[in-house]
């Protein structure tokens, strides 16, 4: 019989710590989609989308209403674009982009994920469709997520593909100038990309999928932050362990809403995505629990093994709660959306740099950093260029998402409000790196790729 | 289906016997209750058989914070099963 301590804790976790259920995210294919005629493929995807989802939005919110715990929100990914839509006739994407734009919002999702391109290789003529059609796409719609897998272990780092991906965030930022450059917070490239990954702006289905399927990402910085209170000065192996327990009760909760869903949806269990996300409210900071473990500021030495430890210990609890552990389950550390991590940057302890080095142990990526507007396509290249070597070599997801906001300048923030928040422009190295990322071509697989 | 009942707030005359009353005008049937008073705040739980309700849960409980913002407690319904995922191995 469950007692009256840990039906309190429960209730705690939620009213106090903002525990929550951050996404559910159904992943639809639209590979039965294709069709020659562009119309006719928008017609299939709209309509395919609308029927799988159409009840995504009213279970998810049944579901909350029922276990009381919050489920922010629902969400959806489709088979990246430019396989999909690789039949059609068409001079570029973007009508398809407004397409899933009204069908997410006929369904009442806030975003969709998808408008996608794999070309971590090579590009085949629709990939450079869609990529040419990326920052109209994000300029013109609300609700599309575009992202572009551009290396990975296996296969090594297409630069021509970094190249033009470093042009579209230079473009997308002009192209919505008028809004702080917003479009480039709907835009992340990958080395490493999953098939599976719940979270935006990266979620797309990927080929190797079903038909339909939920994936489920929990989060619940501030319930982590909240026990180790308790461990104040305590060793590593009790922080260490308070974060495990606290990350295993966490994940079983993401695993009974994911369950639930699928159940009532009728649509098979994903994987459970055990990432920490933060959001900009107080109390629910990943930089609040870098400062609960002992550092003054994010940024300070110490912060590349607090985050190491962190996620390591947030997934060996998590493994244990859930049957299918998936997507990106890495620390994200989107620094607008993070409001410890804001203040850390203002502060001078949070550089870009330390923000690269945290993404050799955990960290998902560079995500949601502004830079200064005028910062050089080359120099945006090169910094993907050291994201998707850190990926490559660690056989590791890793990513790009930043803003050149345009007009804006070291010491300006950019507002972009909602949940992607407001952040503070970033110094960015200004010593040129055009002469090698221009070199073009592709890096090769690294050595240990070869594991046959 | 158990349902649990949580009752939080300043104790005054009636808490019980209001969310009770509520349970069985439903059909609801109540298998076990626990409270504390710590420093005139009251703690309660109840484990609620919901199996024949009338209502469904999630109805059920937005009537039973509505009675508790009338008395001034905070009164939650959820589904057992959350409590079983989290606690329980």
């Amino acid at each position: 019989m469950i007692s009256i301590d840990e039906v309190r804790e429960t209730i705690r976790m939620i009213s106090e710590s903002n525990l929550d259920v951050r996404t559910i995210t159904m992943g639809i294919s639209l590979l039965d989609c294709a069709d020659s005629d562009e119309k006719a493929f928008r017609g299939k995807i709209y309509g395919k989308i609308t029927r799988k989802a159409e009840r995504l939005s009213r279970v998810g919110d049944e579901i909350s209403r029922e276990y009381g715990v919050p489920v922010i929100n629902k969400r959806v990914s489709v088979t990246p674009i430019a396989i999909a839509a690789a039949g059609c006739r068409c001079e570029d994407y973007v009508e398809i982009a407004r397409t899933l734009d009204r069908a997410a919002r006929e369904v009442g999702v806030d975003f969709i994920g998808g408008f996608s391109a794999l070309v971590q290789k090579g590009s085949t003529p629709e990939d450079h469709k869609l990529l040419a059609s990326i920052p109209q796409a994000l300029a013109e719609t609300e609700r599309v997520c575009s992202s572009v897998n551009a290396a990975s272990t296996r296969s090594g780092i297409n630069i021509d593909a970094v190249n033009v991906v470093a042009r579209i965030v230079k473009d997308a930022a002009m192209m919505t100038k008028d809004r702080d450059s917003i479009g480039c917070a709907k835009f992340v490239v990958f080395c490493n990309a999953v098939e599976d990954n719940p979270f935006m702006a990266g979620a797309f289905h990927g080929p190797g999928e079903g038909d339909c399927a939920i994936n489920v990402g929990v989060s619940g910085p501030g319930v982590v932050k909240k026990a180790i209170e308790a461990a104040r000065g305590a060793d590593f192996e009790t922080l260490c362990e308070t974060v495990k327990r606290t990350a295993f009760k966490i994940t079983r909760l993401g695993q009974l809403v994911a369950r639930e869903a699928s159940r009532r949806l009728g649509v098979p269990f994903g994987v459970i995505d055990l990432s920490l996300a933060p959001t900009p409210a107080i109390g629910d900071s990943i930089a609040e629990i870098l400062q609960e473990m002992g550092l003054e500021q994010p940024g300070a030495p110490g912060t590349t093994a607090a985050i190491a430890i962190l996620n390591d210990n947030v997934k060996k609890g998590g493994v244990m709660a859930s049957s299918y552990v998936g997507g990106l389950s890495g620390a994200f550390i989107p620094v607008s959306e993070d409001h410890g991590m804001i203040e850390a940057v203002r502060a001078g302890a949070l550089t870009l740099e330390k923000l690269e080095a945290i993404t050799c142990v955990c960290s998902v990526g560079i995500d949601m950093v502004a830079i200064p507007g005028d910062t050089s396509a080359d120099t945006i290249a090169g910094l993907i260029l050291d994201e998707m070597a850190i990926g490559m070599i660690n056989g590791k997801t890793t990513a790009v998402r930043v803003i050149p906001v345009v007009g804006k300048q070291v010491g300006d923030t950019a507002e972009f409000g909602g949940l992607l928040g407001s952040a503070p422009v970033m110094a960015i190295n200004h010593f040129k790196c055009g002469d090698f990322v221009r070199r073009g071509g592709r890096i090769p697989a690294p050595i240990h790729s070869f594991r046959n | 289906m158990k349902g649990i009942v949580t009752v939080l707030g300043r104790d005054s005359v009636g808490i019980i016997a209001k969310i009770c009353a509520y349970l069985s005008e439903r059909n609801s049937n109540v298998l076990d209750i626990s409270q504390t008073i710590v420093g005139g705040y009251f703690n309660m739980m109840m484990i609620v058989d919901l199996s024949d309700s009338s209502e469904p849960i999630a109805m059920m409980a937005s009537g039973l914070e509505t009675i508790g913002r009338d008395i001034g407690v905070l009164v939650k319904l959820q589904h057992e099963d959350i409590f079983n995922a989290m606690h329980r191995i």
